[in-house]
């Protein structure tokens, strides 16, 4: 026994204490806006089949660290992103990569719920559609169906699969959207505030599906609500002023930060 | 005093109500020491507009009826003797009014005195010569019962223009005064003047309607005293047209029907592809610097006047397509064609169709742009699977108030497809559309009672018909838009 240097001991210990691990990695990641600079060097790793929470007050950089997960930021003319994010080790920004292809495998939430003015099953089927994922009716009725059923929707609208999706309340609306970002099978979830637009009781629905869904997918969330980042996640990142402030479990965020930032906003000092 | 004098006076008599009534509200509050409800302008508009607003109505009635009631009444004075054979009593109405407008620059220019006018006789003076002086031709002599019903005449308006003045002053001091008494700081003088605001603006959208009505009003008149004259049935089923000022002709819609719906297609076909294209690459992938410049570039395109595209039309795309394709694939040898003032109209509506499209691809929220390219979408994708599909109504829309100004332009057609009616499918020859006949039925020195002019009202009815069916069509999509994705 005494044979095992301290350094054999920490390794054979080490798989029960490691994190799981990470999906992707971003690498002093830097974002500029035209002249404003929203994002100083962020490095951060998500963890794979967890819950990331992104926490911070508001124009903190969260969400536009988010936008860079799956390249969103593309969109706006003026933005420019610098430094790197991997994805099981593959480097995003890559001129290599496809752009189409990362977002297959990187999906999306938005803050406000949006469906395509187009039945519930054509906005579940679209993104299959575009992919090719599935050729015969049979396959896209299968696909919608279980998008449906993990997005937690099947049974509330299973009679009206044909009726537009904007006819829906908030919170279907939203768990529609996520039907509709599963149905391409992606690795990761970004959402990005889901919930600033729900009632409570919406709001709820939707935090015990993103609970379910980290047992598939590897989810980033973006929140502002301390309790929905307590609630939902395993760990937690802070931002502040375009930097990482610190990351860490969930648990200990809440109760123990190291920083003092994390601790006054959390608490609701600031923010 | 003029009607405009007139109107002078009440305004001003309305800014003296607008400051006593703002002082006597300050005054009444002071003294009373009570608050007053409505800010103190506010009472000034009050007691204004009630000077106003009753006065002016009341001169606007009186202006409107004053001569249909004098008309009326001399007119029962002219004995049928004076009117010619043939003639009408509107005819000897409008020369008693002209006697009467001379007469009364006689006056005015110190020719005649007044005195002298009213021992004037049509048989002793020479009236024609007299009215020459002041720019006044008469055709012939006068009558003397003319001449007496112009006096009269002149007599009447006069003393009711006198009525009028007096009653219009009358009502302006008497409501102004009531205003000012009830001036209260109680008194709710902010309602007033919101409830007149209101009214003006329901007042201003009602001339709108009221003059649609007219206009339909005026058409169908028209048409049914034309359908008294020619039979309905050989007008909307004879497939020939070919009016004869000498009687017997041919008034058959139908070719000229045929004639607008080619032409228009035609624009269509090529104004709706390409301002769809443009409008999507304004909206979707241009550079803000390019949209700021190539944006307002083709709208200027809609500024030109039709008839500048008519010459496009009649010296470069006519000549153009005859000698390169009409002539080498013998289907005809005329410069106008179908073909000519349908591309020419086709670069005119470009803009319309281009401009609407992009406003309406525009009102497609970014989050739907976000939801598509979020799961993966490309560009073309977002653009044919989602943006496409949530812009289309309006996009229709946008189509369909373009199809109502091809079917309403003339100049184009005029200069690019001739005038010539006819039925038939080759777009290179000549033919011609409702609007260019309205036009040419109704130039020349021509009497509107035969159906040869007649017709151009009913052509102008079946038009209007039209084009209001494809506004309420393009409305009623635009408005089923709205609702979609809010």
């Amino acid at each position: 026994m005494n044979m095992l240097t301290d350094a054999a001991v920490e390794e054979t210990l080490q798989p029960l204490y490691k994190p799981a691990a990470s999906k992707m990695t971003g690498k002093d990641v830097t974002v500029h806006y035209g002249e404003k600079q929203a994002l100083f060097g962020v490095n951060l790793e998500v963890p794979e089949k967890q819950v990331m929470a992104l926490i911070g007050p508001s124009g903190c950089g969260k969400s536009t660290f988010l936008r860079c997960l799956n390249r969103m930021n593309d969109t706006i003319d003026i933005c420019r992103v610098g430094g790197s994010i991997l994805l099981d080790g593959e480097d995003i920004y890559d001129p290599r990569i496809d752009v189409v292809e990362l977002r297959a495998r990187v999906g999306m939430v938005f803050q406000k719920p949006n469906p395509f003015p187009k039945s519930i099953y054509e906005n579940v089927a679209y993104g299959p559609r575009i992919h090719g994922l599935a050729w015969k009716k049979s396959e896209f009725d299968e696909v919608v169906e279980t998008s449906l059923q993990k997005a937690g929707l099947f049974n509330e609208v299973k009679d009206r699969l044909h009726e537009p999706g904007t006819g829906l309340s908030g919170g279907q609306q939203q768990r529609l959207c996520i039907a509709r970002a599963i149905a391409v099978s992606p690795e990761v979830i970004l959402m990005d505030e889901p919930c600033s637009a729900l009632d409570p009781i919406a709001t709820a629905k939707v935090e015990e599906l993103i609970d379910e869904l980290r047992q598939n997918y590897t989810i980033v969330i973006v929140t502002h609500s301390m309790q929905q980042a307590a609630r939902v996640s395993q760990r937690t990142a802070m931002f502040h002023l375009g930097n990482l402030v610190e990351e860490g479990p969930t648990e200990k965020m809440f109760t123990n930060p190291d920083d003092k930032r994390t601790q006054d906003y959390i608490t609701g000092r600031f923010g | 005093m003029t009607p405009g004098i007139l109107a002078i006076i009440v305004l001003v008599l309305t800014a003296a109500g607008y400051v006593l009534g703002r002082r006597r509200a300050l005054a009444l509050a002071k003294r009373d020491g009570a608050r007053l409800h409505s800010l103190p302008g506010h009472y000034g508009q009050a007691v204004a507009l009630f000077t106003m607003v009753p006065a002016l109505l009341l001169m606007a009635a009186w202006l409107f009826l004053q001569p249909l009631l004098i008309d009326n009444q001399i007119s029962s004075q002219i004995p049928d003797s004076v009117i010619p054979e043939g003639g009408a009593r509107s005819l000897v109405m409008a020369d008693v009014r002209r006697i009467a407008d001379g007469l009364d620059r006689l006056v005015e220019t110190g020719r005649v005195s007044e005195d002298a006018l009213s021992s004037m006789q049509a048989d002793t003076t020479d009236i024609r010569g007299r009215l020459a002086e002041v720019g006044v031709a008469l055709g012939s002599d006068v009558a003397p019962a003319v001449f007496d019903a112009a006096k009269s005449y002149r007599s009447i308006a006069d003393t009711s223009a006198l009525l009028r003045n007096i009653a219009v002053l009358a009502t302006a001091l008497a409501f102004g005064f009531l205003a000012l008494q009830r001036v209260k700081p109680a008194m709710r003088a902010r309602n007033i003047s919101e409830t007149f605001i209101r009214s003006l603006l329901i007042g201003s959208s009602l001339v709108a309607i009221l003059t649609t009505f007219g206009i339909v009003a005026s058409l169908l008149f028209e048409t049914i005293h034309f359908f008294r004259l020619y039979p309905a049935r050989d007008f909307f089923f004879s497939t020939v047209w070919n009016p004869q000022f000498r009687g017997g002709s041919d008034l058959g819609i139908l070719p000229l029907l045929w004639g607008t719906f080619y032409v228009s297609v035609v624009a269509l076909l090529l104004a709706v592809p390409i301002g769809l294209m443009i409008a999507i690459y304004l909206a979707e992938y241009s550079g803000r610097a390019l949209r700021s410049f190539a944006k307002p570039a083709i709208e200027i395109l809609a500024g030109i006047p039709t008839i500048v595209y008519g010459l496009f039309a009649l010296i470069t795309v006519g000549p153009f397509l005859r000698d390169w394709l009409a002539q080498p694939l013998g289907l005809g040898t005329s410069s106008s064609s179908v073909l000519t003032a349908g591309l020419v109209m086709g670069i005119m509506l470009i803009p319309f169709v281009s401009s609407l499209s992009d406003d309406v691809i525009n009102a497609v929220p970014q989050a739907m742009r976000d939801g598509s390219y979020g799961l993966g979408a490309t560009q073309s994708e977002t653009i044919r699977k989602v943006i496409m599909p949530a812009a289309l109504p309006g996009i229709v829309g946008a189509i369909l108030l373009a199809a109502s100004r091809a079917i309403g332009e003339t100049m184009i057609v005029v200069m690019g497809a001739g005038a010539a009616a006819r039925l038939g499918l080759n777009p290179l020859e000549a033919m011609t559309t409702v609007t260019v006949k309205i036009v040419s039925q109704l130039t020349g020195d021509t009497e509107f009672a035969s159906p040869e002019t007649l017709v151009a009202f009913a052509l102008g009815l079946t038009l209007f018909v039209f084009t209001l069916g494809l506004n309420i069509l393009a409305l009623y999509i635009v408005r089923k838009y709205r609702e979609q994705y809010e």
